[in-house]
């Protein structure tokens, strides 16, 4: 099967390659390239056009869906500096941060023992609200500095943050029922 | 709605054709078929001027099929050859049906999908909504007077791959062209929001006869986005209709009711339930087989505490879709109410106090779905005008993944991820000199296998033996526009591969299909040879004037000698329909097939690379 020939998910949207883009761009870039590849265009045609529409089309969506999310779009500018993200780096984590983890694990277990909604929804938004400090600094860090490795530790951070995001999301789904 | 512009106005989509396309919604209680005509999305009626089709079927003893309102005025009498809700049981297991005890069927015991045994010999749940399906056919041509180009056929949002691949086998065996399985939901904001110039984000709530749906959307500048969806696929009015029943078994003192009796009742229970919609009371008579009366009444109030709990349980799927929306309830602008159930005052007052407004109603609660797959369809046989251009982008309702170390599930594509979508994971082995792995492929939300549900588990074999953790085993997930999964895995070194069609547990395999098919023209296997070999000239016309077009638009993407491959696999493929070998033609189609394949993905790139330029395209409108 036959993929798309760019460079990257950036080439493809016609967007720097860079961590701070301007995310209006992006969604009107996707919405031209969603409407010229989806499969509906190709449903009334031979099986050679609906299959390089469904290839295409799940491309332009996963470009979509890492340079829309913050925290993949920065991944995938560290991988595609050479620098993996999900791999250990040799820089511990410095124990404030593990402090830090503690802190918010325990809070997010307390609240969740206690079925407490309000709270659950309380840490919810103080955790996006220190994402977005991470979020800011990230953004220094890969395109300001090019610091590649520091980056890498961020995002490691946000990645752990974003893990607990979800875990209080599943126990707030849970308290639903 | 501001309409997506994607070609420069004057230019023509020629060569123009006008294909006949229908949408149909293949209902748990009722079945509709609908179409575009003039411009406008109607509803065809049968004969007698009716637009629903009770989705029941009966199985007669001397061998006639009949479905619809006849066999419904007979289900009583004659139970466990009428079936009724069948698309509860499709794509599923015995043990995944709610109250099977009290239902009048014959069960076969069986791993797999729900068997019936009727008087006609053992039903799949496939075969007998291909019956639906084959009446709304003949209803369709015979109001189109012509063969049906395609179908867009609606399922709930919630359904799962099992459950859509049975639908799609079942318009297989009905004979249909399926363009898309369209989710129902997203059926109704494509027909409610083109009807009322809707702008913003806006949910569906969507109670049937047997399943419910929750979606919300953006509608925006003719961009149809589905942000997420939720629901409960078993779900729905029948369950409203068992309280009622067994408040009627509670109350008259029966506690055994015969087979006939307990299907009157239920009809019973229904029928009480959707007049209390419109009175406060209302007084249920009944007799008995055996000569029991039952006569009881009942009061709207009634009936709304009795089924309270199955009100509050539609609005945790609502709850769950907000919050993977990330929205509040306050940012819906709308909430567009769709299914019979709806009528119902107690689920309208719970909507409207949940979102603080009330819903919206405009739509024939029964149609909108129908309508929304009409126009749909219309879009897909490539009859819409350049200008009325919109896009739908639809998402997976449940996550899918594969199984790992200790039962543990590995989410590949998460759930309310943007349709087409692929996802890749690599593995490696995990013993020397290893040459086989195995996956199992599962849908989902919960972290253990065992409470997924199971959809194949498939082998990679032959991959040459190396150390552990040497060999790097990618897996890729692909799900098309219909929302099911086909699952590849590829050793990559060696270039070892091992496909499946995901043929979920719970289905048929093709081989049955095409037994069915066979069976269906039993006593005339003249017919059988005849509707292949037309279905594969049309196929073939179609392919041949599509490549045509593109040649004539993009011929310059291709070398002389790739031109000249084309071309002659073309008239090799023209030459061939001329000839009465159907399996010969299908070889020829798949051959046009291959040597395009290449050039299609060229066209793609020159789309992409033009629309990055900011120009308009008028190439790729065939
Ligand atoms: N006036 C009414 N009051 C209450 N319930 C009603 C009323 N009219 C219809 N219903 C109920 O609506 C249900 C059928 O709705 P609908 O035709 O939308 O379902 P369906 O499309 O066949 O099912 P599904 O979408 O779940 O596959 C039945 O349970 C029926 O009893
Ligand atoms: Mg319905």
């Amino acid at each position: 099967m036959s993929k798309p020939r760019f460079e990257d998910f950036f080439e493809l949207f016609g967007l720097p390659r860079a961590f701070r883009i301007d995310d209006g761009v992006l969604a009107a870039r996707y919405r031209e390239l969603a409407a010229q590849v989806h499969p509906d265009r190709f449903a009334h045609l031979g099986e050679a056009d609906r299959r390089a529409a469904v290839s295409y089309a799940s491309d332009v969506n996963e470009a979509y869906r890492t340079l829309g999310s913050t925290l993949a779009r920065a991944q995938y500018l560290l991988h595609l500096a050479g620098q993996d993200a999900a791999l250990e780096s040799n820089t511990a984590m410095d124990t404030s941060f593990l402090m830090e983890q503690m802190e918010w694990r325990e809070a997010v277990s307390e609240a969740r023992a206690a079925q407490d909604v309000d709270e659950l929804d309380h840490l919810r938004l103080r955790l996006h609200d220190r994402m977005d400090l991470g979020l800011d600094q990230l953004g220094d860090e890969i395109d300001d500095q090019r610091d590649y490795a520091a980056a890498a530790d961020s995002v490691r951070r946000l990645m752990f943050l974003d893990k607990l995001g979800r875990e209080i999301d599943a126990a707030l789904e849970q308290l639903d029922t | 709605m501001a309409l997506l512009q994607i070609a420069e106005p004057g230019m023509s989509t020629a060569p123009h054709q006008h294909r006949l396309a229908v949408g149909i919604d293949l209902g748990t209680t009722n079945s509709l078929v609908a179409t575009v005509r003039n411009g406008v999305p109607v509803v065809l009626l049968d004969e007698q001027g009716r637009a629903l089709l009770p989705s029941v079927v009966r199985y007669a003893a001397d061998g006639k099929i009949e479905v619809g309102q006849t066999a419904q005025a007979v289900q009583a009498r004659d139970a466990r050859n009428t079936i009724v809700s069948v698309k509860r049981f499709m794509g599923r297991g015995l043990r995944d049906v709610a109250h099977v005890e009290t239902m009048p069927y014959d069960f076969v015991a069986s791993d797999g999908m729900v068997r019936l045994r009727t008087v006609q010999g053992v039903k799949s749940p496939v075969e007998i909504s291909a019956e639906i399906l084959k009446v709304l056919k003949s209803r369709a041509e015979a109001s189109l007077g012509g063969e049906m180009a395609g179908v867009v056929i609606t399922v709930p949002a919630y359904f799962d791959d099992a459950q859509r691949q049975a639908t799609k086998d079942a318009a297989t065996l009905a004979g249909l062209n399926v363009y898309r399985l369209l989710n129902e939901p997203t059926a109704a904001a494509i027909a409610y929001g083109l009807d009322n110039a809707a702008e913003g984000v806006y949910a569906v709530y969507d109670l049937g006869g047997g399943t419910f749906d929750f979606s919300i959307l953006r509608l925006s500048r003719g961009v149809f986005e589905v942000l997420a969806t939720s629901g409960d696929a078993q779900l729905g009015g029948d369950d409203f209709d068992q309280r009622v029943y067994c408040w009627m078994l509670d109350h008259a003192r029966i506690s055994l009711p015969s087979l006939e009796d307990s299907r009157r009742m239920l009809a019973k229970a229904r029928e009480i339930k959707e007049s209390l919609t419109y009175r406060d009371e209302a007084n249920m008579l009944l007799q008995l087989t055996n000569r029991d009366r039952i006569d009881l009444m009942l009061t709207r109030e009634e009936l709304a505490g009795m089924t309270r709990h199955l009100v509050a349980k539609t609005m945790q799927p609502v709850k769950k879709a907000l919050r993977d929306a990330s929205l509040k309830r306050e940012d819906v602008k709308g909430v567009v109410m769709v299914g019979g159930a709806t009528r119902m005052p107690h689920v309208q007052h719970a909507v409207a106090e949940f979102f603080g407004m009330e819903p919206l109603n405009n739509l024939d609660p029964d149609k909108v779905v129908a309508l929304g797959a009409a126009i749909q369809a219309n879009v897909l046989a490539g009859n819409r005008k350049t200008d009325e251009d919109w896009l739908l982008l639809d998402v997976i309702p449940l996550s899918l993944g594969l199984e790992t170390m200790g039962g543990l599930v590995e989410r590949v594509i998460p759930r309310n991820s943007t349709i087409p979508a692929a996802r890749a994971q690599e593995f490696t082995t995990y013993k020397d000199g290893q040459t086989a792995m195995s996956f199992h492929v599962v849908q989902g939300e919960r972290e253990l296998v065992s409470d997924c549900r199971s959809l194949a588990r498939f082998e990679l074999r032959g991959i040459p033996p190396m150390v552990a953790g040497a060999a790097r085993i990618r897996v890729t997930f692909q799900v098309d526009a219909d929302g099911l999964l086909a699952v590849s895995a590829r050793e990559q070194s060696s270039g070892v591969e091992a496909k499946i069609e995901v043929k979920p547990s719970y289905g048929l395999g093709q081989d049955e299909i095409a037994r069915m098919l066979r069976d269906g023209f039993d006593h005339a296997s003249d017919d059988l040879q005849a509707r292949a070999l037309s279905e594969q000239r049309v196929e073939a016309g179609r392919l041949i004037d599509a490549t045509e077009v593109a040649l004539a638009a993009d011929g310059d993407l291709l070398s002389d000698a790739e031109r000249a491959a084309v071309d002659a696999t073309v008239s090799r493929l023209r030459d061939l329909a001329q000839g009465a070998d159907h399996c010969a033609i299908k070889a020829g189609v798949e051959e046009l097939n291959r040597a395009t394949t290449e050039f299609a993905a060229r066209r793609m790139d020159k789309s992409v690379r033009q629309a990055l330029a900011g120009r308009s395209v008028d190439s790729l409108k065939v």
